[in-house]
């Protein structure tokens, strides 16, 4: 892989950037692999890496319907944390965070974690109590997060309103200062680099339509629309189509498949240094490097598997954004756009082997899973090579659906009043 | 003051009102238009091209088109004497001008002619595309300390006004039969052919005069001038009283099932003085139509070439419109650069106003038949088979370098001429504008005959008519436009008439040759560099060397390219970009143009302010707050609220100089010792009726209801799926086959839906129906050890004492002089009565109480209090001591869970082996061994000690609950601890920030554990 730098990028400049490498290959597809991976967004990209860096399992394609980075790594908000309430949460996104912040040097390629702090609002009694209850927990599982009251939010934010005339008015929050954003794309494309660097095959417009498994039940590879590849393993990253893969080996799956959108505002100048949530009225904010502010909120209430959301979506969030920072009332929608996201009854993702042997499943994220990239890749990867799951991921099995041993961190993020 | 003169005005035409100036300010100039103008048509007027900056380099900008499209003309709307009402990033092209208006340029210091910013221009050469995920990496620090907030600070366009937006926005909801969007030829005649049905009819058009293409153009329909058959047809329409006009009315969105947004701007046309008293400042419109047209237009593409960015230079269908619409002659020394024959119409109409063309330069060898020769016997020089290879200016430009086309294609490496110019007219041909088509869901096909993606399969009842389905003649506009407006009409149920299909007439046009493909000017092998930067994205200086390297890099999708390069990411949304773009692309990977499709269309159209999303849901109307039939007087007393779901709930009646912790420690020995009244109709009710509505009920609760006697109450509590508690309450047997069902506040409409959804989903053989009757009846709690004199006094001549009115049962009664039914509960652990009356006499309900209580020292008090009396007493509150994550058994009510009934709702889940351990965290009680401590609620439990060894600290539970006990004369708190149950006596320590708090827990009854006070106190 010929490195980037400040020299190779003035290097290049003397040659009008003519003779940039390609940033990963285009190969056809071989007739086997030790392991592929369906599904070339972020997860199945990192996936894809960790295999071939902590593993040295190199013989591995992820197979991508469109193009890379085309589905929720695409199209999320960008944020990322680690502030969740549960132990096993902790865990895997602290792992996840730990990941970032080393992430660019490691993959040489500047995906542009912003740590500038993130901000969960609490706008009733309950949620200070879930908010307090989560800062504690976090505190106590050594991720920097704590608890802060009114004041404290205005002096970080200082032109979101914490006036007490506000419907729900502020009443405090939890901020993670090593909370921030990072380019969703360039995470894709640092992977996908950096897998295909230690001779990953990634395959775009491959659709899998099938998985093979051999009298034993084994799986033996996939069927695609490029025809069949066999393999040892399988891998499924394909969030918003967990459960549709996940069928193609008669697994059903305890998940529900949403829209979710998003939108970006024009580009304004620097308004906003943070990222402010607020799960109690529905809408979370941070603006952009390139001036956009970014906006987002809860899940369409129907089933789909069509990228597009409804419209009263986007305005009962535009709502409480303009009630939450008044001055952006006159600042305008850009751009919107939808997801499917992947849901889990307990709000937790599943990481885990399955009844089929060989076969591994990565997803339901529900709307959080950007944020989870390298970590879920790091121990996706790990569970894949050795047929067991990392000790993070251990908790997030499937068969927590059949003892009972939810993760659910539906009570953390909105308890009911 | 400033001496422009519209020196660039013609002295007659246009569609302005010449009979009255309007002043404006651009920069630091003020200067003059007219009613009609935008604040591009003025600044051209005025001879003012230079705009703004761009994003990435800071190059000049000027105005490239007259409409949407336009990239680059940015500015900061100001308001004379009104400074919140600014508006960063507006387009001067779509800015009408109003008295007062002060335009600034954007991003730029200290002016846009001396723009320090341009310094970036100096680095471009390495700010190819995605440079900053290649630099910037190896430390975390310097990038995120020094990098990104320098990157930050430079970006973005105008500013976010700094005060709250003073103004109205309102929104509207409407049907129709045929929406026609676009107010041009095609959409004029279509929305006049379904008209004529008595179809409702909405035609809706961004532009502020209707007419698209015919006041840009001279032509004749019907035999009137363009201008004054729009004026006819829109008179037509406005007689008509099943249509409605809606001009400068943008459809940005088109969603399912034919229902698309709209964004109306209602009064930013007009100086606040003259805005109509009481109208919003823009209206957003839901329009659900039966049948849609589509008569959105086309955009004209620009040319890439080197230093194609100059301000000066303009497409040519916009220097016509700014022509004949505004009479500004937009430049007077003019040379043409085109790949098509209209442009030559648009060179020979400048000419006519009295602008010199110094040449036309056409890239074809062959241009067609009419209007080249027109241009030549007009004695303009044309030359065919050359382009424009670079152009020469700073914030103007001063000249275009012609270099003739090599057999291969490329220009030549040196070029014929430069020729001076202060206007250089390009067009590449015209892309319909089908964002609205794409967004439906239809499916584009590129036309390899008209060089465009257009309308392939509508999706839903939709047609899409003129040029914006690739029909760029007037004559098949005007047809397809009548004959589609007739059709929607016939299909939406309407008799359009005989003829009403028919096309209207209009002149001929000339004679068109073919266009010629040129998604860029491809330069002589080694001269790619020597010309400038050719742009594609003028707002993100995305240039087709970025393209290019993007395809060299492995970026082959067009999202990857359009995000690698961020060509159309800008606030035009690339509509002059997006398909050279592709056409660069295309040809960087040797593909056909069209074979990999376009990206995606995103709504919306053109921006939208986020003010007329929120519509009027803002300040109190953000969410609806539900108020009680007594809230009137629980404001009168003084009460601070709490928010319980969306209901305004008293949270304590703080007395005069009380704090929360006097107030509520008043409230609870009140109840305690005399009584207190509660405020308990938030509570969710339901009314269940319906011959299997005990057996329901059976299935729903954990526990047995089948045997309850009419008259009985019983608790109940609900557990989701997964055996966890959802919801707790009481019910009560008001008949055989009625209940009334109680629900916690918040929780209400969520039981409510799980409810519904059981009966309907899984269980339709039940004969059942649920009514909400939250809103219905007005609820009272009486408590306290005088509850009973008090209830004597209410209800005289009836017997309600404990004696005769046992715990846990109901009956009728007249309380107050009120038919009243009253319960025998008790949240409190005291005697206790809650009396509902209908929902409008609660508030004469409660001043009655207040009244005969007076002598009882009878206290309203709150939630506060109502939580501290229930937790001394160890009852839980759903939400509270629950999360979703504890079984009835965690939480210690194994005693409300049936053994014997077959199943209830989250039964099987319940032997689970998870759920069945027993170290799961269980409900204790928390008693601080410093008594004056009252933990913070949510704080973490852990072994003595343990918070200060290493990070993760293992954690036994939290607290759930704490409060100061007055009654116990002690802090106190309900907790989940693990194994808790059996760890009775143990202490354990409450972790806080500042240090450890020792606490031992115990059972989470606290106070009155045999529940002697519950029938009242035995008389003293």
């Amino acid at each position: 892989m010929a490195r980037y730098s400040i020299w190779s990028l003035a290097r290049n400049a003397l040659s009008h950037h003519q003779h940039w490498p390609r940033q990963w290959r285009s190969p056809e597809p071989k007739r086997h692999y030790d392991v592929i991976i369906v599904g070339g967004g972020g997860h199945g990209l990192a996936t894809a890496y960790y295999l071939a860096k902590e593993h040295d399992i190199t013989n591995v394609a992820v197979l991508e319907k469109g193009w890379l980075g085309g589905g929720n790594t695409g199209r999320n908000t960008t944020i990322v944390r680690s502030n969740y309430l549960w132990d096993e949460s902790a865990a895997l996104y602290e792992l996840s965070l730990k990941l970032w912040e080393g992430l660019s040097k490691d993959l040489n390629y500047n995906v542009m974690l912003s740590q500038r702090g993130v901000l969960n609002l609490a706008h009733s009694l309950g949620d200070v109590r879930a908010g307090r209850r989560r800062a504690e927990a976090n505190r106590l599982n050594g991720i920097d997060s704590v608890w802060l009251e009114p004041a404290g939010v205005k002096k970080i934010v200082s032109i979101i309103n914490t006036s007490s005339t506000l419907r729900y008015p502020i009443l405090g929050s939890t901020w993670q200062p090593r909370g921030g954003v990072a380019r969703h794309d360039a995470v894709a494309w640092g992977y996908a680099r950096a897998a295909d660097a230690r001779g990953v095959d990634i395959i775009q417009n491959c659709e899998v339509t099938g998985l093979c498994r051999d009298t034993a039940g084994r799986i033996t590879g996939v069927e695609t629309t490029r025809g069949p590849i066999a393999a040892g393993k399988v891998g499924i990253v394909a969030a918003g189509h967990t459960s549709v893969l996940a069928a193609m080996a008669d697994i059903r799956l305890p998940i529900q498949s949403h829209p979710l959108q998003a939108l970006v505002s024009e580009p304004i100048k620097r308004v906003l240094d943070c990222v402010v949530m607020s799960g109690a009225i529905h809408v979370y904010v941070s603006q952009s490097d390139k001036g956009e502010l970014v906006i987002g909120a809860g899940i369409d209430g129907y089933n789909s598997y069509a990228q597009r959301g409804s419209f009263h979506v986007l305005e009962h969030q535009t709502a409480a954004l303009v009630e939450l920072f008044p001055i952006f009332a006159r600042l305008r929608m850009m751009r919107t756009w939808g997801g499917i996201v992947d849901t889990c009854p307990d709000a937790s993702p599943i990481l885990s082997r399955t009844p089929v042997p060989g076969l591994y499943i990565n997803g339901g994220w529900g709307t959080g899973g950007f944020k989870a990239t390298p970590g879920s890749g790091f121990v996706f990867a790990h569970t894949i090579a050795r047929d067991e799951p990392h000790p993070v991921n251990a908790p997030f099995s499937l068969d927590r659906f059949v003892t009972g041993a939810l993760i659910d961190e539906h009570g953390a993020a909105a308890v009911a009043h | 003051m400033s001496d422009r003169t519209q020196d660039y005005r013609l002295p007659a035409g246009g569609l302005i009102d010449r009979t009255r100036r309007i002043r404006f300010r651009f920069n630091h100039e003020w200067m003059d238009g007219h009613p009609g103008d935008t604040l591009a048509s003025a600044l051209l007027a005025n001879g003012i091209h230079l705009v703004g900056r761009s994003m990435k380099y800071h190059r000049p900008r000027g105005i490239l088109a007259a409409g949407a499209e336009d990239p680059g003309a940015l500015i900061q709307r100001r308001v004379t004497g009104e400074p919140a009402r600014t508006d960063p990033n507006w387009r001067a092209t779509q800015t009408a001008l109003v008295d007062g208006l002060e335009a600034e340029s954007v991003n730029v210091w200290p002016s846009v002619e001396r723009d320090l910013g341009a310094v970036m221009g100096a680095l471009s050469p390495v700010m190819g595309a995605g440079f900053y995920y290649k630099i910037m990496q190896g430390s975390r620090f310097m990038w995120q300390r020094v990098y990104e907030p320098l990157i930050r600070k430079a970006a973005g366009f105008g500013t976010c006004p700094d005060l709250p937006d003073p103004d109205r926005y309102e929104q509207r909801h409407v049907h129709c039969d045929v929406l026609v969007v676009g107010g041009g030829p095609a959409g004029l005649a279509a929305a006049r052919a379904a008209a004529r049905s008595g179809a409702r009819v909405i035609l809706a058009d961004e532009d502020e005069r209707f007419g698209g293409s015919l006041l840009a153009r001279p032509r004749t329909v019907e035999g009137h001038a363009g201008p004054e058959w729009v004026a006819s047809v829109k008179a037509m329409l406005k007689a008509n009283p099943e249509v409605r006009l809606l001009p400068r009315t943008t459809v940005f969105g088109y969603y399912d099932g034919n229902y698309l947004m709209a964004l109306e701007r209602v009064t930013d046309h007009v100086s606040l003085a003259e805005a109509p008293a009481g109208a919003p400042r823009q209206r957003l419109w839901h329009i659900r139509a039966k049948r849609v047209v589509l008569a959105t237009g086309a955009h004209e593409r620009p040319l890439v070439f080197g230093d194609n960015d100059r301000p000066g230079i303009m497409l040519a269908g916009a220097a016509q419109e700014y022509l004949h619409r505004w009479a500004v002659l937009p430049g007077r020394d003019v040379v043409v650069f085109t790949t098509n024959d209209r442009a030559y119409e648009a060179a020979l109409d400048l000419h006519t106003a009295g602008a010199t063309i110094h040449a036309i330069v056409d890239a074809r060898a062959e241009p067609g038949p009419a209007l080249p020769a027109a241009a030549r016997a007009a004695g303009i020089r044309v030359v065919t088979g050359y382009v424009v290879a670079g152009t020469t200016g700073k914030t103007h430009i001063t000249g275009a370098s012609i270099n003739k086309l090599q057999a291969d294609g490329r220009a030549q490496p040196h070029c014929l001429e430069t020729i001076p110019c202060d206007l250089l007219l390009v067009s590449g041909g015209l892309s319909p504008v089908v964002h609205l088509f794409s967004q439906s869901g239809g499916k584009l096909r590129y036309d390899t005959d008209r060089l465009a993606f257009v309308p392939d399969r509508a999706v839903q009842a939709q047609a899409s008519v003129g040029a914006c389905a690739g029909t760029f003649d007037l004559a098949g506009c005007l047809a397809e436009g009548a004959a589609a407006g007739a059709e929607a009409a016939r299909l939406a149920g309407f008799d359009p008439g005989r003829g009403a299909g028919e096309a209207p007439a209009c002149d001929s046009e000339p004679a068109l040759g073919s266009d010629s493909p040129l998604w860029q000017v491809r330069y002589a092998k080694g001269t790619e560099f020597d010309w400038g930067k050719p742009f594609v994205d003028l707002q993100n200086d995305t240039t087709a060397h970025d393209i290019q390297q993007a395809a060299r890099e492995g970026f082959e999708s067009v999202e990857h390219v359009k995000r690698y390069t961020l060509t159309g990411f800008g606030t035009d949304q690339g509509k002059t970009a997006n398909i050279n773009g592709l056409g660069v692309l295309a040809e960087a990977l040797g593909r056909p143009m069209g074979e990999a499709g376009t990206t995606t269309f995103r709504p919306p159209y053109t921006p939208v302010t986020f003010a007329a999303m929120a519509g009027r849901d803002r300040g109190d109307h953000l969410d609806p707050a539900r108020l009680t039939a007594i809230h009137d007087r629980h404001v009168a007393m003084g009460a601070e609220f709490e928010d319980v779901g969306q209901w305004k709930r008293p949270w304590y009646y703080p007395r005069a100089g009380e704090s929360l912790h006097e107030a509520v420690a008043r409230e609870c020995q009140a109840v305690r010792e005399g009584v207190g009244i509660l405020d308990a109709s938030t509570l969710g009710k339901i009314d269940i009726q319906g011959p299997d509505a005990a057996e329901f009920l059976n299935r729903v609760y954990t526990n047995a209801w089948k045997k309850l006697a009419v008259g009985r109450v019983r608790y109940g509590l609900m557990c989701r799926e997964d055996g966890m508690v959802f919801d707790d309450g009481t019910t009560a047997r008001i008949a055989e086959d009625r209940f009334l069902m109680t629900t916690t506040t918040g929780g209400a409409a969520a039981v409510m839906d799980h409810l519904e959804d059981y009966l309907q989903t899984e269980w339709p053989d039940l004969r059942v129906r649920l009514t909400s009757v939250t809103e219905q009846w007005s609820t009272v709690g009486i408590a306290g050890p005088k509850a009973g004199i008090l209830m004597a006094r209410l209800a005289s001549g009836q017997d309600l004492s404990p004696e005769s009115f046992p715990f846990m049962s109901w009956r009728p009664a007249i309380v107050a002089g009120l038919h009243a039914r009253v319960f025998r509960i008790s949240f409190t652990g005291e005697l206790q009565y809650e009396v509902n009356v209908p929902w409008h006499q609660g508030g004469a309900l409660w001043d009655a109480i207040l009244r005969v209580g007076v002598d009882l020292g009878v206290t309203p008090y709150g939630t506060e209090t109502m939580h501290v009396l229930r937790a001394e007493k160890g009852f839980i509150i759903v939400g509270q001591e629950t999360d979703g994550c504890q079984t009835p058994l965690d939480l210690g009510m194994d005693w409300i869970v049936s053994k014997q009934k077959p199943d209830f709702i989250g039964k099987r889940s319940l032997s689970r082996s998870d759920t069945a351990r027993p170290d799961r965290r269980q409900l204790v009680g928390l008693m601080p061994k410093d008594k004056r401590r009252v933990v913070p609620e949510g704080s973490q439990i852990v072994e003595p000690g343990a918070s200060r060894g290493p990070k993760p600290v293992p954690m036994l539970g939290f607290v759930t609950s704490a409060y100061w006990s007055p009654a116990l004369e002690s802090g106190f708190a309900l907790a989940l601890v693990a194994g808790g149950r059996a760890r009775l006596g143990v202490t354990v320590s409450v972790a806080l920030p500042s240090g450890e708090v020792p606490a031992v827990i115990c059972d989470p009854v606290m106070f009155d554990k045999e529940g002697a006070r519950r029938d009242g106190l035995p008389a003293a």
